[in-house]
Formats: C-alpha cells, sequence, structure tokens
C-alpha cells in the first residue's frame, strides 16, 4: 500500500491552527463493528485519496441518538444530541460527512431545531460527487467486469430523505452491470434492522425481514448486493449466510467497491 | 307542489342529518392535540392537487388506480346532473339546465350516461377483487366483519344509483318520443337506450310512474347514501382533500422533537442551576410524554384516521407485516379511528369527557405490534392519501419508554449503553477511535 494515511481528530486539527474541509461522522457502527469499521477505513482511504482535508471527534464523538429516539426514548435522544451539538459548534463545524444513513437523517434533519446546524452529506453522495468533480479517479484496481451489482436502498437514505440516485450514479462509475430488485427506490424493502430492531430480537413471525430482502436480491441474480448504510450491511451479509450463498454473492458497501475500483483496498 | 315540499323537507333532512354528524366528527378531531400547520400553502395546494384530484398515488397499482379513476370521475361529473335533479325537485321542473345549453346539455347526458356505464363496471371489478380474488390486502384480519361489509355496500349502493339513473333515462326517453306533458325533448342516451326494449311496452301513465320512482329512488338514495358516508371508510371521498393540504411536507425521515423534552434537556445541560424557575404558574397536572389513548394525538393524526378507506397498501408494503408480523398499519389507522369514536360517543352520553377505562394502547394496540415496525416509511410513502401511520406508533413508543419504563431487554441495555458508553453497545467511548491504528 502507499503512503500511511493519516486521521487528525478534530482536536489535533484545531491545535494546529487548522481547519478541516469536512468532519467525517464515523458512527458508532463505523467505530466498534469489526464489518462496518473496513466500511470506515474505505471511506477514509477514498477521502485521503481525493485529497479532502478532514478530520474526526475520535472519542468525542458519540452516538447520534436515532436508536434512542426510534425507540421512543426522547429523552436519552436529545441528551445525545444536546451533546454533540456542543461537540461540533464548539469546533464550529459546518460540513459533516456521515457513514451511517441513520446518523445522516438525524444530524441533518432533527439537529437543526435543537442548535445544530450543518451541510450534512452522506458519505455515497460525498463519494459520487468526489469522482463527478474529477476528484477521484477510478482507475488500476479490482475489475467487476460481467458482474452484477445491485443497490439496496437504505430506508433513511432513500424514503426518509429521497436520495435515491447518488449512490446508483456512483456504482455505475465501476465497470459492473447496475440491476435492480424488484422493490427498490422508493418501493425498496427495509433490511429490517431499522427502528432499533437492530439491537432486539424480531418479534414473532413467520419469517425474518431480512430473509425476505435477500431473496429480491438473488431474485436480481446480483453477484455483489452493495449497501450504504452498516446495518443494512450485517442484515443482507446474514440474509446471505441463510442461503449459504456467501460463496457466490457478495455484500460490500459502495465505499468500499469504489475503494477496490481505485486501488485503495 | 305536494312533490315539490315533499322533495324540499327530504332534501333538508337528508343535508342536515349529514351536517350534524360533520359537525361531530369535526368536534372529534379536534380533541386531538393543538398543532400549527400553516406554512407552504402554495405547496399545500399543490400537493391536495397532485395526490387527492390528480390520484397521483393511486396509479402506482395501475389495474385499481385506473378502476378507482373511473369511479373518481364518475362520481364528481355525475355530481353536475346531482346537481340538475335537485334544483328539478325544488322547482317541479324537468331536466331544468336543458333548454340554456342546447346541445351542449345532450352531450353531457350522454357523456355521463357512459361514465354511469364506466362506474358501474368498475363497482363490478372491485367486488371482484374484494371478494373473489386473492388479493392479500383485502383478506386480513382488520378487514373481517364491518369493514368487509362496508367496501362491499359502498361498492353495492353505487351500482344500485348508477342502475336508477339509468333506467329513468330510459323512461324518459320514451316519454319524450311519445311527446307526453312535461317531458320535453332533451338529453342523449347512448347507454340507457339499450334499456329502452325493458319498458317499451308500458302505458304512458305507467312510465311516467317508473320514471318517477326511479328519479326518486335514485334521490333518495343519494341523500341516504350522503348520511352513511360519514360512519364509513367511503368518507374518504370528503376527507382527502384536507387531509393531503395537510400533508407532512418536511423529510419523512424527521421526526419531531419533543418540545416538554427539549425545555428539561436545555436545563440539565446549560441552565444556570441557581436561576428562579422560569414558569412559577400552575399549568395544572403535566403533560402526558407520548400517546397512551386518541385523545393525546395530535388533530393531524385524527383527521388521518377518518381519511383512511382501509385499502391495505400500508400493510401491504410493511416489512413487519410480510413476514408474519402482527403490526398492520391499516389496522392502527382503524383502531385509532374506532377509538376516538367511542370517546366522542362517551362525551355525546355523558355531555363531557369521561374516563372509560380504556385506551388506544393496550385496549387496541398492542406493545407487540409497536415494537415490530422497523420505521422504514414504507406504510407512509405508499398511502394515496399520504396518511402517517409511522407518527402514531412512534408516539405510543415514546409513552412506553417514558412514562411507563417498557420497553424489551435489549432495548434497555441498548438505552444504558448509549448513556454510559455513547454508543449502542458496551464498548468504551476511548476505543471509539481504534479503527485508526489499524488502518496503515
Amino acid at each position: 500500500m502507499s503512503t500511511p494515511i493519516h486521521v487528525p481528530t478534530m482536536a489535533q486539527m484545531i491545535a494546529s491552527g487548522e481547519v478541516p474541509e469536512v468532519l467525517f461522522w464515523v458512527g458508532c457502527s463505523g467505530s466498534f463493528d469489526d464489518r462496518a469499521k473496513r466500511i470506515t477505513k474505505a471511506i477514509v482511504k477514498i477521502l485521503a485519496k481525493a485529497n479532502v482535508k478532514f478530520a474526526v471527534l475520535g472519542a468525542e464523538e458519540s452516538c447520534s441518538g436515532d436508536p434512542a429516539k426510534r425507540a421512543g426514548n426522547e429523552f436519552l435522544f436529545q441528551m445525545q444530541a444536546a451533546q454533540n451539538i456542543m461537540v461540533l459548534n464548539g469546533y464550529d463545524v459546518k460540513k459533516i460527512v456521515t457513514g451511517c444513513p441513520h446518523c445522516f437523517n438525524t444530524i441533518k434533519n432533527e439537529y437543526p431545531e435543537l442548535g445544530g446546524n450543518y451541510n450534512v452529506i452522506h458519505h455515497t453522495q460525498f463519494i459520487n460527487d468526489l469522482i463527478k468533480d474529477g476528484k477521484l479517479v477510478i482507475a488500476d484496481g479490482k475489475s467487476f467486469k460481467g458482474k452484477k451489482i445491485t443497490f439496496h436502498d437504505p430506508c433513511y437514505l432513500g424514503r426518509a430523505n429521497d436520495i435515491y440516485e447518488a449512490p446508483r450514479e456512483a456504482l455505475m462509475k465501476l465497470d459492473a452491470e447496475l440491476v435492480e430488485m424488484k422493490r427498490c427506490k422508493a418501493k425498496g424493502l427495509c433490511c429490517g434492522a431499522g427502528g432499533a430492531q437492530m439491537f432486539k430480537e424480531a418479534e414473532p413471525g413467520n419469517k425474518e425481514v431480512n430473509v425476505e430482502r435477500t431473496e429480491d436480491a438473488l431474485e436480481a441474480k446480483a453477484d455483489i448486493i452493495a449497501t450504504g448504510c452498516p446495518f443494512c450491511n450485517t442484515m443482507m451479509t446474514d440474509g446471505v449466510k441463510n442461503f449459504n450463498k456467501e460463496e457466490e454473492v457478495e455484500v460490500k458497501d459502495i465505499a468500499e467497491l469504489i475503494a477496490e475500483a481505485a486501488d485503495l483496498i | 307542489m305536494i312533490p315539490q315540499i315533499i322533495f324540499t323537507l327530504l332534501f333538508l333532512t337528508g343535508t342536515g342529518i349529514f351536517a350534524f354528524k360533520i359537525k361531530k366528527i369535526r368536534r372529534n378531531i379536534f380533541l386531538g392535540k393543538p398543532l400549527e400547520i400553516k406554512d407552504n400553502k402554495a405547496e399545500r395546494w399543490k400537493t391536495m392537487a397532485k395526490v387527492a384530484m390528480g390520484q397521483s398515488k393511486m396509479v402506482v397499482r395501475p389495474v385499481a388506480g385506473f378502476f378507482h379513476i373511473l369511479i373518481y370521475v364518475g362520481f364528481v361529473l355525475i355530481n353536475i346532473e346531482v346537481l340538475e335533479i335537485i334544483i328539478d325537485g325544488l322547482t317541479g321542473e324537468h331536466r331544468f339546465f336543458a333548454p340554456y345549453l342546447g346541445s351542449f346539455y345532450n352531450f353531457l347526458i350522454g357523456f355521463f350516461e357512459i361514465l354511469a356505464l364506466l362506474v358501474v363496471v368498475a363497482c363490478f371489478v372491485f367486488l371482484y377483487r374484494r371478494n373473489i380474488s386473492s388479493i392479500r390486502r383485502f383478506k386480513m384480519p382488520e378487514m373481517k366483519g364491518w369493514p368487509k361489509l362496508d367496501g362491499n355496500l359502498i361498492l353495492v349502493v353505487e351500482v344500485v344509483l348508477m342502475g336508477a339513473l339509468l333506467k329513468m333515462n330510459a323512461c324518459d326517453q320514451i316519454l319524450q318520443l311519445r311527446g307526453a306533458d312535461h317531458y320535453m325533448v332533451a338529453g342523449s342516451f347512448p347507454i340507457s337506450q339499450f334499456l329502452v326494449p325493458f319498458f317499451d311496452g308500458f302505458e304512458t301513465g305507467t312510465l311516467i310512474t317508473f320514471e318517477r320512482i326511479f328519479w326518486w329512488a335514485h334521490i333518495t338514495g343519494i341523500l341516504i347514501f350522503l348520511n352513511y358516508v360519514p360512519y364509513s371508510k367511503h368518507f374518504h371521498i370528503i376527507l382527502a382533500f384536507p387531509n393531503t393540504y395537510y400533508s407532512n411536507l418536511k423529510p419523512k425521515g424527521q421526526l419531531n422533537n419533543m418540545a416538554a423534552v427539549k425545555k428539561e434537556v436545555d436545563l440539565m445541560m446549560g441552565g444556570d442551576p441557581f436561576a428562579t424557575p422560569e414558569t412559577t404558574v400552575d399549568d395544572g397536572p403535566p403533560e402526558r410524554f407520548g400517546v397512551k389513548d386518541v385523545t393525546d394525538l395530535n388533530w393531524k393524526n385524527l383527521l388521518d384516521a377518518y381519511s383512511c378507506t382501509e385499502c391495505g397498501r400500508c400493510t401491504d408494503n410493511c416489512p413487519a407485516n410480510q413476514t408474519g408480523k402482527l403490526l398492520s398499519p391499516r389496522k392502527v389507522m382503524m383502531d385509532t379511528r374506532d377509538r376516538i369514536e367511542e370517546v366522542g360517543k362517551n362525551i355525546d352520553k355523558a355531555g363531557k369527557p369521561v374516563e372509560d377505562g380504556i385506551s388506544l394502547l393496550g385496549n387496541y394496540i398492542t406493545e407487540e405490534e409497536l415494537w415490530a415496525c422497523t420505521t422504514c416509511n414504507a406504510c407512509v410513502d405508499a398511502c394515496p392519501l399520504n396518511i402517517d401511520p409511522l407518527n402514531i406508533i412512534m408516539n405510543m413508543r415514546r409513552y412506553l419508554i417514558m412514562e411507563e419504563s417498557k420497553s424489551p431487554d435489549s432495548v434497555t441495555s441498548m438505552f444504558n449503553n448509549v448513556e454510559n458508553n455513547g454508543a449502542p453497545w458496551a464498548f468504551p467511548a476511548a476505543d471509539r477511535g481504534k479503527w485508526i491504528d489499524e488502518l496503515n
């Protein structure tokens, strides 16, 4: 691999008198979950490659409060929000790139009323813009020729915020074939993890939501299921395992696919 | 003169009872909490024009959408003829508009006849879909009993009304041809002409009786149906318009921040601990956090409930429901409407709000239903009238957590982790940057 990547924290950057262009909001999954950490690393490699001056909050980052809010704990959510807004405003943050659509939705839509006003961008949008602006060139990396990729819309990016095209545009930069599942975009089926379901057992039923969704992807004959959310990634990975298809079908975040194609990982 | 008096009384009674019921429903809706929706007027009119008038979300499902548009257009336009019938009834004239509209009148009547036939066809298609074909959303538990009967009754009544209209025209045209007194030559009858052979053999006097029977049956049927509508899912034909006007225009992912909580959090986070409390006025008992009963909902939630026509697209798109969980967003809306009706009836009986020991959460909606929701917004997206079942679900979760501290154990641990570690899992905050060390 090329030169080591330096990931400064906001505190370090400010201490050295510098101001980052964007704050990369990693999120709890991206910070702690081993699978999601690989997505985080891919995002960081893309940011570094595109010479984006960025910083993270490190230990100063705390849960956005989304799972608490969706589970009904508005107190805990607002405590989290207040704490995060204090930190973010303290560093005078203007632009935030998130690695998770849940953090994205919460910070973008629910923080402003509580005093946190930022330009919030989801990492798939940011990566797509980097490619469009010529700041990131996809070359020399892995070829996806002959592969079929399908994008599983995260609810909190798609229906919640009407962002359907940016992730697809980014995927279309790969030399693969983009195929759609029968339920996609506004009609996309949830992976089953939202609304704090990630942190609890499913209620009694006759099927798991992620299995139902994985069937859509298998029906589309996709070789790769592209995701834009660490929760979706976990759920779809489990779904593929449920069908014993992990040898044939990969579940990867758009950041990982782009980083592979740009020979960054 | 006597028929006019009878008609006038009938008409006033019919519309009067209807107005009375509408007032009751309006009162019930405003039993909900206040909510100010006064912004973006232009966009609101546009949304209403697109979604309610333009049926933009109905046609997402082309078959149902197409036949629904037939009934909708038929209903709206044939009402122009109903207006004439009302004027005829009040004045004792026959085909009041004919002399004023000339040949355009003939076109109109012919057009209405074609529409009436299309409405009949659409009603039969819908009866088939509801009763014979195996469409999942019409076969769910919440559709058993009254909701199923309601759906069928509406369709049958529409067929009967259209039938009366066409038969009336059939008799009318025979009488016109025979030059019967009072029956001036007016209108064109592309559909009802085929009914003429059934009536042609009768004497003029008998035919006049028939024509009058169909005329009265049509208008009496309409007045009865008008009064049936507010008790039925069919009420959507009226509330579709205000409900889409007051649509949520914010991103679907945005869930409101509770103001009462913000006040407390502000105090805890940065408030001056030595400051004198801001409010010394006694506001009465503190408001409940979240929603336990319908009166904890806001009026828009209740307007949503009365607007629901039980089509079930929400439930059909719900990932929890598709995978056999108990949750059905349509049931949430039906329960909300049934409960606010119950609360309203209690008030009618006692003259004031009464505590009946029943609540929406608990007696109508169970915790299991609420905990099955993934908050994916598929139900909200699917609703042809922009109804938001998710908002009701979320606010009931808020009640469960903040008033009753009731949550699945694993959710409680998640809360504890967020509170103690700033993450939903039990990892120390100091390890948040560990991935950076693994990077190179």
